[in-house]
């Protein structure tokens, strides 16, 4: 009777989390793509300023990240792809990887990393310290004031930063091809254009859009439901870093069995 | 004066009339069926001990908590039913302080002020340069527009908490523990600020303490709460003399019982009526 119970809140509690985050989500967007038009301006100086810290900034550690996960796709699709004598499409499977899986995947991580977590402390902080109560005293909501700029940010820098962890793991793969499977630089980018078609491309960065609302909407929410003192907002920090890898895998798996089973 | 005189409406005069106000954080009631009135130009101080419910109060009171029941009419209309566009319009009509200030470490002190000015006017920024410096200059922080929350000191913080809080020239300003964490000189400097804000622009002042002394400064009329219910409402004068045996002990400061068991704790805020 206990587990039964148990797995009935469990179900009751995962469902109201999931909720949450659809509704938060929702007025976000709402906010976004609704109330410009009904005389709520868009905040786009702060957008700005969160897409530097989202995107510009975030490139670094994507750069190198990515570099390296190409890098390590084309040691071990060589690997196996050796015994068959077939090196050269070592360039086509890291850039079929890197595009529809690892570009968007490993950008989502770095992101949560730093942009997820940083929402969750950020939102939480005020929450502690009442900067959220004081938004709405001053008839400011707090969705519109906090959240709106940051999926503003998510939702422009997120493909722009998948495009180039696509290149960035591509140009990894390309150290292999040129060191050890005996391509020349323009001919691994040409094998690897033959290899990609556009739905390669575009899969992948409806992934990375997915994957930043997700990472949005998580960080967001915790932070939001952070309690009273200091110790709250590390766990809603600790919280969002690993809700958002969870989710982001999730909504991962949804979306490449959607691309595969209607073939795109 | 007592807990009758309490529901006798003050005729047309009122800024804010509380009804029969209910609050409860889950099944537990914090507030069980508080009435009274607060006129217009007068400062009103809610005080009581911790855990009273003259926060919980407060906080309703601006829209922070929603009440179970009851009613609160602020410049006759009624929160707990007002629409979410009659609720964002009558907020922009009130100011609030908080007690740690609530300023965005994020912004310098003028960008604080100037929030409210930037969200909700259509004045240009020349113009906002010029009200923020009013502002600061009316709570006695000329000159520190540009910097950073953090640099300033905790009566700094509240000053510069309560410019941003008149940036809109609101009808009723609300502060929730004005002198918490100050020390004497400086707590008397932010009751001098709330008797010189009430006489220069004639607002509608509620303010939630429970420093005696502060009090009795800055208060026309004060209302005690204790364990959700209001025990006395009077003026200064009237509190003072007051033999009613909780006004007496808050008064005269005489201890409580220590606690020691949470039920007894639970029970002696909420006056037994957990469920």
């Amino acid at each position: 009777m206990a587990t039964l119970d148990a797995i009935g809140r469990g179900t009751i509690d995962t469902f109201a989390y999931v909720g949450g985050l659809a509704r938060l989500a929702g007025r976000a967007a709402y906010y976004v793509f609704v109330a410009p038009f009904k005389g709520r301006p868009l905040r786009i100086e702060r957008a700005f300023h969160q897409g530097m810290a989202v995107g510009v900034e975030a490139l670094p550690i994507v750069s190198l990240i990515t570099f390296f996960v190409g890098l390590i796709l084309a040691l071990n699709g060589a690997y196996e792809l050796r015994k068959f004598g077939a090196l050269q499409f070592v360039a086509s499977a890291v850039a079929i990887s890197m595009t529809r899986e690892l570009g968007p995947l490993m950008t989502a991580i770095v992101v949560i990393g730093r942009s997820g977590s940083a929402f969750a402390a950020e939102i939480g902080t005020m929450k502690v310290t009442e900067e959220i109560d004081a938004l709405e005293t001053m008839a400011l909501h707090p969705i519109q004031f906090l959240v709106t700029p940051k999926f503003l940010a998510m939702l422009f820098m997120m493909p722009c930063l998948t495009i180039w962890a696509d290149f960035m793991g591509i140009c990894g793969g390309l150290i292999f091809g040129i060191t050890s499977a005996d391509f020349t630089v323009a001919g691994y980018f040409q094998a690897t254009l033959d290899a990609l078609y556009k739905r390669d491309i575009f899969t992948g960065l409806i992934k990375s859009v997915m994957f930043g609302i997700t990472i949005t909407a998580v960080g967001c929410y915790e932070g939001f439901s952070t309690g009273a003192g200091a110790e709250e907002v590390g766990r809603s920090t600790t919280s969002a870093v690993v809700m958002s890898i969870f989710l982001v895998i999730i909504v991962d798996v949804i979306f490449t069995a959607l691309f595969y089973f209607t073939g795109a | 004066m007592s807990a009758a005189a309490q529901t006798t409406p003050a005729a047309n005069d009122a800024m804010i009339s509380i009804r029969d106000l209910r609050v409860s954080y889950g099944s537990r009631e914090i507030l069980h069926g508080i009435s009274f009135d607060i006129r217009r130009d007068e400062t009103m101080v809610i005080l009581g001990g911790s855990g009273s419910g003259k926060s919980t109060l407060l906080r309703t009171l601006v829209g922070l908590e929603k009440a179970s029941s009851g009613e609160i009419w602020i410049r006759g209309k009624n929160m707990a039913s007002a629409t979410a566009a009659d609720k964002e319009e009558l907020r922009k009509r009130l100011g609030m302080s908080f007690q740690g200030g609530a300023l965005f470490g994020s912004m310098t002190v003028g960008e604080n002020v100037a929030l409210p000015l930037r969200e909700h006017t259509q004045l240009d920024d020349d113009t906002i340069r010029i009200m923020v410096r009013l502002k600061l200059d009316q709570v006695g922080l000329s000159g520190f527009e540009n910097y950073k929350p953090s640099q300033l000191s905790g009566g700094m913080k509240k000053r510069a908490a309560v410019a941003r809080a008149i940036a809109m020239d609101p009808e009723i300003l609300f502060f929730d523990e004005p002198s918490a964490g100050l020390d004497p000189v400086i707590a008397a400097g932010i009751d001098n600020l709330i008797v010189k804000l009430k006489r220069a622009f004639r607002m509608t002042i509620v303010v939630v303490t429970h420093e005696m002394a502060s009090a009795f400064i800055i208060a026309d009329r004060m209302v005690l709460v204790d364990k959700g219910h209001i025990v006395a409402l009077g003026t200064p004068q009237e509190l003072q003399t007051s033999t009613h045996p909780r006004v007496r002990q808050f008064m005269d400061r005489i201890a409580e019982p220590e606690v020691h068991k949470e039920m007894d704790y639970l029970q002696m805020l909420t006056d037994g009526n957990e469920d």
